[in-house]
């Protein structure tokens, strides 16, 4: 069964008189364990997309369906512990707040959970663990490189768990031994860890490492290619 | 609980401004708490006074005053107990900025009428003993220096001349409402220096049954009436509350200043929150994103305006609180017992709730209602 299911979705934006049409009839299947990478160029509806799936934005008609939910008929009240149940997002700007340690940012989506701090302490640490940061916990982002920063933000997207992780140019900000880095980290999370990811992007080299890629163009997906790997 | 840490941490992102927010809460509640007690110790004092004892007065007015040759036919009255008599010295001592009540009194009856002057028996025998005798407060005592047995010359201002007593006694008081810095000295020296003009400022009559107050001092001013200096008699409380009436309207002074601070701190309070809010969008988005909800950045938003608000309460009315009581303060004495009450800390504490409510609303509110996606524009 899909983990996601786009259909008929329809998203326009008015912009004082001007109507701006950004998806006009989207249709689109994930299945679990996918990894997608999803590009086209800017004003194409990509950050749209990912904000549809998150339920952070809701589409003018259509459905959203993800992790048998559908998105697009939920209030925002039932979709934040939603939100907190099945999504890790992660974005260009890494986004961690600057007054927390790593740990803490880390930490914060356990604390939408009933987790015991000994349960959330136990998950924190493995989060740490597998994007390899483990001895930087108490530092704060001002102490991190940036790729240190991302994968912080990769810890924080994955620890409670999620059913699907949506980045938004993760290596947008980072350089090429960081992106190279983060993508093996990526590639882990889905082969090892069987985790869902879409991530959108400008970057060839990340679309390189997806199992399937997506084109976005003037808010259709005009192309769909499976990535010989 | 588990949400503290992010509470204090965003307490913390701006410590300086932070600090400067709670300095601002604790000045102005400290400012309030003081102004406050000014209004509850005139209060305390206009209600205070013992239901045994009547004050009579000259009916023109407490400057003048009456015949010493009253206190007999005073005494002889039914239902009086006792009767006492002091005179208003009005002296000066060293250069008189530092300003201490002092009376005449008729030292025995005076003693005896007010109980809660505590003096220790062989001072209080040494006091009755010397003519030109005197005890003074042990908050004088500590004020100026003396000590027991010290000669001390105050310079009189209604009655002319160097006046020099021997300190003989050092009171403490029951009561926090009676001056511990008064300097008490002898009637009958009085009268014999200025002439024997055989007048008393004040009398004091200690009635047998309090419900008989009103009767008794009916009688009094009855059997004056028609004499040269008629007289008016009342409780001690209504002695003391017309006193409180010189004071004029300074309570609803107070009451204006002090509330108008606390509404200018509201405005510096509510700016440092929106500021500390707006500053925040991206990251609010963030949590929202994370799935924080929005009732949820509600409260800590109300909680960081709690955490600053209650802090600088407790700062300032805790500083109100222990300084006025630590120093015994009593605004060189016209203010005796000027303590911060409970009901002033409480109200002082309502007000630190209002002033979050006040203060955290508009960026709580605003934090819950923050479209995600727009603010996450806002982030890239």
């Amino acid at each position: 069964m899909a983990l996601v299911e786009i259909r008929d979705v329809y998203k326009t934006f008015h912009r004082d008189t001007q109507r701006i049409e950004v998806f006009t009839g989207l249709d689109l299947t994930i299945e679990p364990g996918s990894f997608l990478a999803l590009m086209g160029p800017s004003g194409s509806g990509k950050s749209t997309l990912l904000n549809l799936l998150a339920g952070l934005d809701r589409p003018s008609s259509g459905t959203v369906r993800v992790a048998d939910a559908e998105v697009s008929a939920m209030t925002p009240a039932q979709l934040a512990p939603w939100r907190a149940r099945h999504i890790g997002f992660v974005f260009q700007q890494f986004n961690l707040l600057p007054v927390l340690t790593a740990y803490q940012n880390v930490e914060l989506p356990l604390l939408l959970t009933r987790l015991s701090k000994k349960e959330r302490d136990e998950r924190v640490r493995i989060a740490l663990g597998v994007v390899g940061l483990e001895d930087r916990m108490d530092h704060y982002p001002r102490q991190l490189s940036g790729g240190q920063e991302q994968r912080t933000a990769i810890a924080r997207a994955i620890v409670a768990d999620p059913t699907l992780i949506l980045l938004d140019e993760p290596t947008g900000q980072l350089d090429s031994h960081s992106s190279q880095e983060l993508l093996v980290l990526l590639q882990r999370l889905n082969h090892e860890f069987k985790k869902t990811i879409l991530v959108v992007t400008h970057d060839p080299h990340v679309a390189e490492r997806a199992k399937t890629v997506l084109h976005l163009e003037k808010g259709e997906l005009i192309e769909k290619q499976a990535v010989a790997r | 609980m588990k949400y503290l840490p992010l509470v204090l941490a965003n307490l913390g992102r701006h410590k300086r401004r932070t600090i400067l927010t709670i300095a601002s809460v604790a000045l102005a509640l400290f400012l309030f708490a003081s102004l406050r007690t000014v209004v509850t110790t005139i209060g305390a004092y206009s209600q205070w006074g013992s239901a045994r004892r009547l004050v009579t007065t000259n009916a023109t007015g407490i400057v003048f005053p009456l015949p010493l040759a009253y206190a007999n036919r005073l005494r002889a009255l039914p239902g009086v107990d006792a009767v006492s008599w002091a005179n208003w010295f009005g002296g000066r001592y060293g250069d008189g900025k530092r300003f201490f009540a002092n009376f005449a009194v008729d030292a025995e009856s005076y003693l005896d009428m007010y109980p809660e002057i505590v003096l220790p028996p062989d001072q209080r025998e040494a006091f009755l003993r010397e003519k030109a005798s005197a005890v003074v407060g042990i908050r004088l005592l500590d004020i100026f220096g003396w000590r027991l047995g010290q000669d001390v010359t105050l310079q009189g201002t209604i009655f002319p001349g160097d006046w020099t007593f021997t300190i003989r006694g050092v009171y403490t008081v029951s009561d926090p409402l009676i001056n511990e810095d008064m300097l008490l000295f002898r009637h009958d020296y009085l009268d014999e220096r200025t002439g024997r003009l055989g007048f008393a400022g004040w009398y004091v009559l200690k009635i047998a049954n309090p419900t008989e107050a009103a009767q008794v001092g009916k009688t009094v001013d009855d059997m004056f009436r028609n004499s040269s200096s008629p007289t008016k008699t009342g409780t001690e409380q209504q002695f003391n509350a017309s006193f409180a009436t010189m004071w004029g309207n300074v309570g609803f002074l107070m009451n204006t200043i002090g509330l108008a601070v606390v509404f200018a701190i509201l405005l510096v309070t509510a700016n440092a929150m929106m500021m500390s809010a707006r500053e925040r969008t991206g990251e609010i988005a963030v949590l929202k994103t994370i799935g924080f909800t929005d009732r949820m950045l509600f409260t800590l938003t109300m909680l960081e305006a709690g955490g600053i608000t209650l802090i600088g309460a407790v700062v300032g009315l805790g500083a109100a609180k222990a300084l006025y009581k630590g120093t015994n303060f009593n605004a060189a004495g016209f203010l005796p017992g000027f303590d911060v009450t409970v009901g002033t800390l409480l109200t002082g504490l309502g007000i630190a709730l209002l002033l979050m409510l006040a203060s955290g609303l508009v960026p709580a509110v605003r934090a819950a209602r923050l479209p995600v996606v727009q603010a996450l524009r806002h982030v890239e």
